[in-house]
């Protein structure tokens, strides 16, 4: 009789890599739809081009490779969908389609597929595409449109489809005209308005008197309309990735955390000039970047303390661009920056092998 | 009688001039193969398998910063290559009376001497576009494509091969320069031989092609970034036709040697 010797590891984790991305890609719904109530069907439109550009660009790189047979299930491993997801989220409601087209078929061919396909990257596919696009067309990548509820032109569905294949809605009211609010000033996004706004001299506390900053919570307390709400809504899809084991809890938490430390320590010293740790929260792309972007297994660091040190870092760059950038948000430029640094990080926060001292490990 | 021995005996003497004759024919036929021959490797070295830009990457920071259109490309191609032949020229006319110790500072005073001459005449005729290349008009001198082939081939050989060989080689860093240029034009702005006039005089504005008409440009392809990713698909592409050449050529078959195993146990 044969005794059969089997090496470790004995028990297998049954999941394969379409599973954890339709996890994660259900975990992003409830952000979708609160953007999606606050701010229209812009981005929902915006996903739908940008999933249809990146399995195209997918399938037309992955025939190149010329594994025929491995196509269909490579295809649709979900990973070319959550990065065409992630970046139609990004994408301005309102901005051309062409936008998400070419940052869709950017973030598959050239950030992924020429690095060598998933798990090769060493950036994340979502956050190239859009810092791409950002530094590429300026003037639309910034065209926000205030919440619907502060609008006073009706953007519904054909409306928006309307807008973002010609540039002007049914009425034929311009992208320029979405934005403007009734007293005929230009709405920017929170940040944007928060940044301006110091720069010309005013307060906090009279910035957020701005109805930007008046929300359905309470009106005082200084949070920026709908980008609560759709932060919130992120920050439970990343709570379910978490007790689902999904994502590792330390690169979210380590990020909030930076961030809310350098903006308090900022908010304290100063509280006219600088913004609340809670708006930090609460604004832009922070937990959508928190959960969702930073914990990217291929282009983020791999062990325990590298997971804090990134998370930390990126915090620590996202306080620093809002702050004092050229940029009103700063979470792809961090997230591009310590992907960066992942190597360096995983390199000295290897972690003791069994059985080896930590100085012998290095030999 | 006389005027008999006479051809009697100039008859050798004007076979073995003949063959003297002959061997010499021979030789500078032979002489012409060799230099044609020559010639063509320079040739193929210069714009394709040694290329400066694509092959040898030298030069790297003009190409990669003023190669936002055309012009500019042209405009700085025409000038590496004007510096290219004239140093290559110079360094190989003086190549015996330059002692070893210190060749490379006479170079880089060659190269510098021409660099200010060509910058002097753009400066005067051509005023657009010395304008709009800037400071990498004088950085021609810190070209590592100039002095490297000053040192690599010029010193060694003489100055019609080595004018030449400079030829070729600003041809080929000239034409990566275009190709390069009309990519990023394209993408960036949509035209070909924007500002042509600022080069060529007045004439030239109708060169000026709108190939698409776009809304808005592309920033990426007109700034360095995009430089960068546009030379990456150009060497790759320089690459993939090199291996399909290889690919179409007929393998050369190894000889296989059999040896016969002798083995003593069995």
């Amino acid at each position: 009789m044969a005794f059969w010797i089997a090496s470790s590891p004995h028990n297998h984790n049954q999941t394969e890599t379409s599973a954890l991305m339709r996890l994660v890609i259900y975990a992003l719904f409830p952000g979708i739809y609160a953007q999606w109530y606050f701010f229209g069907w812009g981005n929902i439109i915006h996903i739908a081009l940008a999933i249809t550009t990146a399995l195209l660009c997918e399938f037309f790189a992955l025939s190149l490779r010329s594994n025929s047979k491995k196509i269909n299930k490579q295809l649709f491993d979900g990973s070319a969908i959550l990065t065409a997801i992630l970046i139609g989220i990004c994408l301005p409601a309102v901005a051309p389609w062409w936008i998400s087209v070419i940052g869709a078929a950017f973030a598959i061919l050239v950030v992924k597929q020429l690095y060598g396909g998933l798990g090769h990257n060493p950036f994340n596919p979502a956050m190239a595409a859009y810092v791409m696009l950002l530094i590429s067309f300026p003037v639309q990548m910034t065209s926000w449109q205030p919440p619907l509820h502060l609008m006073n032109i009706d953007l519904n569905f054909t409306n928006t489809l309307t807008t973002i294949f010609t540039g002007f809605t049914n009425e034929g009211y311009s992208v320029e005209q979405l934005r403007t609010s009734i007293d005929g000033f230009t709405m920017a996004t929170p940040l944007d308005t928060l940044k301006t706004n110091l720069n010309l001299g005013f307060t906090t506390l009279e910035i957020i008197q701005n109805n930007l900053f008046s929300n359905t919570i309470g009106p005082s307390l200084g949070f920026a309309f709908g980008w609560e709400w759709v932060n919130i809504a992120f920050l439970i899809g990343g709570l379910i990735l978490i007790a689902k084991k999904a994502v590792a809890w330390q690169t979210p938490i380590s990020f909030l955390v930076s961030l809310f430390i350098c903006s308090f320590i900022a908010y304290s010293l100063s509280p006219d000039t600088s913004a609340s740790p809670l708006l930090h929260w609460t604004t832009g792309g922070c937990m959508l970047g928190a959960f969702f972007i930073l914990t990217d297994p291929v282009s983020g660091a791999t062990s325990v303390k590298g997971r804090l040190i990134m998370g930390a870092l990126a915090g620590l760059l996202v306080y620093l661009i809002r702050t004092f950038g050229g940029y009103p948000d700063g979470i792809a430029f961090a997230v591009l920056l310590c992907n960066m640094t992942a190597p360096l990080i995983d390199q000295y926060t290897r972690p003791r092998t069994y059985g080896h001292d930590i100085d012998s490990n290095k030999g | 009688m006389n005027t008999s021995e006479n051809n009697v005996n100039e008859a050798p003497q004007l076979s073995e001039n003949n063959i003297e004759l002959e061997q010499q024919l021979a030789e500078k036929t032979l002489a012409q193969k060799a230099l044609k021959a020559e010639y063509k490797e320079l040739a193929i070295q210069g714009l394709w398998k040694n290329n400066p830009g694509i092959v040898q990457l030298l030069g790297l920071c003009p190409l990669l910063a003023v190669t936002a259109t055309i012009t500019n490309a042209l405009g700085l191609g025409l000038a590496t290559l004007l510096v290219l032949v004239a140093s290559n020229a110079t360094v190989s006319a003086i190549r015996h009376w330059v002692p070893k110790e210190i060749r490379i500072p006479i170079f880089v005073l060659i190269i510098a001497s021409f660099v200010t001459c060509v910058q002097l005449l753009m400066n005067a005729y051509t005023y657009g576009i010395y304008q709009s290349l800037g400071i990498f008009l004088p950085l021609i001198v810190t070209n590592c494509a100039i002095i490297g082939r000053a040192e690599a081939y010029a010193s060694k050989n003489p100055v019609k091969q080595a004018s030449f060989d400079g030829l070729m080689m600003g041809l080929g860093f000239a034409l990566v320069l275009i190709l390069l240029g009309a990519i990023r034009e394209i993408l960036g702005q949509g035209t070909l031989f924007d500002g042509a006039h600022l080069l060529f005089g007045d004439w030239a504005g109708v060169l000026r092609i709108e190939v698409v008409k776009l809304d808005s440009q592309f920033l990426l392809a007109i700034l360095p970034p995009g430089a960068f990713i546009a030379m990456g698909f150009i060497i790759a592409l320089k690459n993939s036709i090199d291996t399909y050449i290889k690919q179409r050529q007929p393998k050369k078959e190894k000889a296989t040697i059999e040896r016969v195993r002798v083995n003593f146990d069995s």
